[in-house]
């Protein structure tokens, strides 16, 4: 079951498609293929990097492998095992495994919990046997991981600036030590800086513990930095996919031509 | 440049919960010509956001954020305005592009429903709203605009929702244009169309921007002037081409030195602890 070769994820042929709305005037709209057939994998310990057109269903494609968006059809396979197709409560023991740092941090932080509470909630649910003072101790530590002060724990999240706000979902997302990281724009909200000392992390614990991250980003320059493998979406499907090299390098499909000659010069 | 239409002085933000007081922004002195573009650049939490807020009062009620200092726009004081003063500055006079799409979107109410409030606010002259709404939402490049439209934020990709807000903001046809990191949510091929439209409305309109940004590429290609904040303060201002070429503040030059470049793959990204030693 655990052979090297096989990879952590698999998705086969995986479709999410929106109904259309009927609107004003009793049109019925068509419906969104937000995503169409895609089929990749990710390799344990990798990280493979997804750009392309906004609206091209990256996020929809990673919020699929967690049941938050629904499937049409394919399969999503974790080790081999179909969890796309699982009722939600079995996915639950698959939860903490994957996790994933979302684009909108504003919406998928609980504005009424204090940081310590957002950041202790997860590691309730999943490790029990921890003390009050070592979950605090665990929730500083995350939060010195992305270059917050401990100060911060009671503080709610409209306290924050939106780059501080990105980082507490980071920190919340490794809070449960999972093995696969689905990160959606992580960093773009943060000064070279911070990001830099943001990826660097995600990279030492990649190296320490091996975890693999499927990683959606706009920043090419970023995405190069930390892909072993890249594809490239547009409308729904995956278009171009290969080593950074390659894509970045010698890009075959004129939109990832087009991607290329956008980057500002400077 | 021609004389400036804002006028900031000694600009701090400071909030206050329960016993906890927390200084966002302190000293914080720039002025803003017509047709001006001006990029904040720094670090994250050093203030940027809440200072450009601060302008209009988008911020909590006194007593738990107090704003000091003086802010002129066209020889008026908008510190000390009532509520009822500032709304009408607001839009017309200084629009928003806010950081998180999430923040000022209403979720209840479709995209299309929205843009049109503010069109029907602002531009009241307009007749056929519908048709103005997808002549916006084509502006910011959505090519479904009348299906967007009709989609509430949720059902909206990230860079989408983006988009609709920049649309929204342009439809008051605002003085100045306040732009808080308006193209962290599009990739580089739309970014560089939103880019040119902003440019556009500059030249065509005299619309001033303060533009709120951590890519040094958009700054470098689109900013006059660039103004650098750490831990609340301005630590550095100047002509563009002065700060990103020759910077005199070791914060400035340490955070140019991080920038990760396209085919310059390293081992690891460079952070301002390894280039400096700055407190
Ligand atoms: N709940 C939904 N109902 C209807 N359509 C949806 C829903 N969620 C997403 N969509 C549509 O699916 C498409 C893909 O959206 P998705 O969020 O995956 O894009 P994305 O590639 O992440 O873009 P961005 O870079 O802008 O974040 C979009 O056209 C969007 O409008
Ligand atoms: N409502 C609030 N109450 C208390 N503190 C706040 C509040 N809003 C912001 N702050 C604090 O004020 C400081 C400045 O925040 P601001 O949002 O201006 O940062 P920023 O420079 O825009 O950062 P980023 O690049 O991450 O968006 C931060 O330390 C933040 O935690
Ligand atoms: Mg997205
Ligand atoms: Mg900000």
């Amino acid at each position: 079951m655990n052979s090297p070769a096989q990879p952590l994820l698999e998705v086969r042929d995986l479709s999410v498609h929106y109904p259309g709305r009927t609107t004003w005037l009793f049109r019925k709209g068509a419906p969104k293929k937000a995503v169409d057939q895609i089929s990749f994998t990710v390799p344990r310990g990798k990280t493979v990097g997804v750009v392309g057109e906004s609206g091209s269903g990256k996020s929809t494609t990673g919020k699929a492998i967690i049941k938050l968006a629904p499937l049409t059809s394919g399969l999503i396979l974790y080790k081999g095992q179909d969890i796309g197709g699982l009722p939600n409560h079995a996915f639950k023991l698959w939860r903490k495994k994957i996790q994933m740092i979302f684009q909108d941090p504003y919406n998928s932080l609980n504005p009424r919990a204090d940081i310590l509470g957002i950041l202790s909630e997860p590691l309730e649910i999943h490790f029990p046997e921890l003390s009050e003072a070592d979950r605090k101790d665990r929730c500083a530590e995350l939060l010195a991981g992305v270059q917050l002060s401990p100060d911060f724990l009671t503080r709610y999240p409209h306290e924050f600036s939106g780059g501080q706000r990105q980082r507490i979902g980071i920190a919340r997302a490794l809070a449960v030590q999972p093995e696969l990281i689905i990160c959606d724009e992580p960093v773009s909200a943060l000064d070279v800086s911070v990001q830099a000392e943001v990826v660097n992390l995600l990279q030492d614990l990649q190296a320490k513990l091996g975890l693999t991250y499927l990683f959606i980003g706009h920043d090419l320059a970023v995405i190069e930095h930390v892909s072993d493998h890249i594809l490239v979406m547009s409308q729904g499907q995956i278009v171009e996919q290969g080593s950074p090299a390659e894509i970045l390098g010698s890009p075959r499909e004129a939109y990832t031509r087009r991607l290329l000659a956008a980057v500002p010069k400077f | 440049m021609s004389v400036p239409i804002l006028k900031v002085r000694d600009l701090g933000v400071t909030f206050r919960t329960g016993d906890r007081t927390t200084i966002a922004s302190t000293e914080v002195n720039f002025e803003l010509a017509a047709g001006e573009v001006l990029a904040v650049v720094g670090e994250s939490g050093s203030g940027k956001s809440v200072s450009a807020l601060a302008l209009t009062r988008l911020l909590p009620p006194s007593p738990s954020c107090e704003i000091n200092g003086s802010i002129k726009l066209n020889g008026r004081e908008l510190v000390g305005l009532t509520e009822g003063q500032l709304s009408k500055v607001r839009g017309r006079e200084i629009a928003y592009i806010f950081q998180e799409p999430g923040t000022s979107l209403n979720p209840v109410y479709t995209i299309g429903f929205q843009i049109g409030e503010a069109i029907e606010l602002h531009r009241p002259e307009i007749s056929d709203r519908r048709a103005a709404v997808l002549a916006a939402l084509r502006d910011v490049h959505i090519d479904d605009p009348a299906r967007v439209a009709d989609s509430y934020p949720h059902e909206l990709s990230g860079g989408m929702q983006q988009r609709a807000m920049i649309a929204m903001a342009l439809a008051c046809d605002p003085k100045i244009l306040v732009a808080d990191e308006p193209t962290t949510a599009l990739d580089v091929t739309i970014q560089q169309e939103i880019m040119d439209l902003l440019a556009r409305l500059r030249r065509e309109r005299g619309m001033s921007i303060i533009l709120i940004t951590h890519n040094f590429g958009i700054v470098a290609n689109f900013a006059d002037h660039v103004q650098v904040m750490r831990k609340g303060r301005i630590v550095e201002h100047g002509p563009t081409a002065q700060v990103m070429g020759d910077p005199q503040h070791e914060y400035t030059k340490g955070l140019i030195a991080c920038i990760p470049r396209l085919g310059q793959r390293r081992h690891r990204l460079t952070t301002l602890k390894d280039e400096l030693k700055v407190s």
